[in-house]
């Protein structure tokens, strides 16, 4: 039975804490509420939106409020919350949606490819190799729309982030900034050491689901020629 | 086309009460900054709440109209005039097709909102009309408006209809009608110093004693840097007992969170989805519409809130609203 930990995010949110360390196993359960929540939303509930270690629960305490018993729209929401934590059983994991991201490494769409080989001491074939047979998780989606936050980079390609970042990185840069690795899902500016491109659109507003990964996803990246990128444009 | 832009303005653009459901995606609520004056705008033109309006900032466009409508203009005093004649904020304005709407420089407050029966007609993109700037989406064509663009208006509903032909009648054959009742919409200040409460926020008591003391008995001015997604503030350097490595989580509006440097930052409408700073606090939903009103250069000064007295306070200003709608109804003779 998973432990949660309720606290206010202003007037209007709920925390919900699942974990106190980026974990696999922290990360099960807050997609599994996450989701649970997804299904089972309660009148008056806006939205939720997974973290690390936390589900944030957006409520609208109008809603919330019956003036017949005065009780503050935050214990509502708070108690209802505790009450689907029951009845959520944490005993099947579900399966992952493993979802393969085509990039063409180095060249104009990876400057910094040479620098975190050099940074190493690996070639850059290896880099390739390493980065491309890893298997991420994504912890969630923010910062950017549709950017995910992966897990489970290798720590032999770990690379500081530049030291002066770049004015503007072109959307679908696949970089390492430190421990971690990710994909700049619209044009911004950025300092993580650029390696790569996919032709995939990451975000793309007006579509039902936006978001090509969704929290609790798998990625594993594929290399492809600078011929395969411009037929993929095409088809993604 | 009902609406042709001559001159933009600094930042105008298309927003509604924001884009929700989708910020598990990463994408940001958005959204107009001063609800209040929003919700008043709309409730006079006789709209939803969620209709979308016009956001100006600092200096609002000119505005020519090729159709008779029904507008409202709340918020910050931008000096109106239709036809170089002035108008009045905070009420129901009959507005005549030919007619040109100006707005000046802001003489006080920060955003005004510009609404007109039946709400801007821009598609509906994921539940909302907002416009995202740094997604490039939503709004009208995901930017501020510019020169020669041309906005269309919704099919305005019966009460606006009624207020319209009625407002029409009282004009004859002058360009404008300005009803002669008015909803006071302004939380923009008089002295440059803003009172702003605050919810104590998670990591409040992590800061040293003096930050704490000095968070609520000293001032912090609102800086150049400050846009619709965050207030940067500059005061006394709020300092942690300790540092701490915070795992990164989401965010609300209203969150006044402490980077390293010390200097506070409140995030407002077009704030990132997750967060990974300290927060000392949250403004309370009641009192954004003031932060929203501030500009470079004015003060605010905390006052702690209990979440209780905060969520009190709003559905009693909730209460409030309803009565005014009513009022209105009852004031026009539609009841």
């Amino acid at each position: 039975m998973p432990r949660y930990e309720f606290s206010p995010l202003g007037d209007s949110g709920v925390m919900v804490k699942l974990g106190e360390v980026i974990d696999q196993q922290t990360h099960e359960k807050v997609i599994q509420f996450y989701e649970y929540l997804q299904e089972h939303p309660f009148p008056g509930m806006i939205e939720s939106v997974p973290g690390f270690t936390t589900v944030t629960v957006y409520y609208d305490p109008i809603t919330l409020f019956d003036p017949l018993d005065d009780i503050l729209p935050y214990d509502r929401a708070v108690a209802i919350l505790e009450q689907m934590s029951q009845q959520i059983s944490n005993t099947h994991s579900k399966e992952y949606r493993l979802v393969e991201i085509p990039v063409c490494y180095g060249g104009s769409f990876g400057p910094d490819l040479e620098v975190v080989a050099k940074q190493n001491g690996l070639s850059i074939e290896e880099v390739i190799s390493i980065h491309s047979t890893t298997e991420y998780l994504v912890y969630m989606i923010g910062f950017a729309p549709g950017f995910p936050y992966l897990g489970g980079m290798d720590e032999r390609l770990a690379t500081p982030r530049r030291s002066s970042p770049r004015l503007s990185i072109p959307k679908g840069s696949v970089g390492i900034g430190g421990l971690q690795t990710g994909i700049y899902s619209i044009e911004s500016p950025g300092g993580w050491q650029i390696i790569g491109r996919t032709p995939l659109s990451l975000f793309q507003a007006g579509e039902s689901s936006p978001s090509l990964l969704c929290a609790g996803d798998k990625v594993r990246f594929r290399p492809i020629s600078e011929r395969e990128y411009d037929n993929g444009e095409k088809v993604y | 086309m009902s609406v042709e832009v001559i001159t933009p303005g600094l930042c105008t653009t298309v927003q509604d009460t924001g884009r929700f459901g989708f910020q598990q995606y990463g994408v940001s609520v958005s959204g107009v900054m001063d609800k209040q004056a929003v919700q008043i705008a709309n409730m006079i033109v006789g709209n939803q709440q969620t209709d979308a309006v016009l956001e100006l900032t600092m200096r609002g466009p000119s505005l020519l109209f090729h159709k008779d409508m029904l507008i409202a203009i709340c918020g910050g005093d931008f000096k109106v005039t239709i036809n170089d004649r002035s108008v009045l904020p905070n009420r129901a304005i009959w507005i005549r097709s030919g007619s040109i709407l100006k707005f000046g420089l802001a003489q006080e407050g920060c955003r005004a909102y510009l609404a007109v029966a039946g709400g801007w007609d821009v598609p509906l993109l994921m539940g909302s009309r907002s416009t995202n700037l740094r997604g490039s989406f939503g709004g009208f064509a995901g930017r501020m408006l510019a020169a020669g663009d041309k906005l269309v208006q919704s099919s305005p509903g019966a009460f606006s209809q009624f207020l319209a032909n009625q407002l029409e009648k009282k004009a004859g054959a002058a360009p404008f009608y300005q009803a002669n009742w008015f909803i006071p919409s302004n939380t923009f200040v008089k002295n440059g110093e803003a009172v702003v409460r605050v919810i104590l926020g998670e990591q409040f008591a992590d800061f040293s004693e003096e930050s704490r003391q000095s968070f609520f008995e000293q001032t912090f001015q609102v800086s150049t840097q400050s846009d619709r997604m965050g207030y940067r503030l500059t005061g006394p350097a709020l300092e942690l007992t300790k540092s701490m490595e915070l795992i990164s989580a989401a965010v609300t509006i209203g969150t006044i969170q402490v980077p390293p440097n010390g200097q506070p930052i409140i995030l407002m409408a077009d704030r990132q989805t997750i967060g990974g700073y300290p927060k000392i606090g949250y403004v309370p939903t009641i009192d954004l519409p003031i932060v929203a009103q501030l500009r470079p250069g004015e003060k605010i000064h905390f006052q702690e809130i209990s979440l209780r007295d905060a969520q009190k306070a709003l559905i009693e200003r909730d209460s409030l609203m309803k009565a005014i709608k009513l009022g209105i109804e009852v004031t026009v003779g539609w009841r």
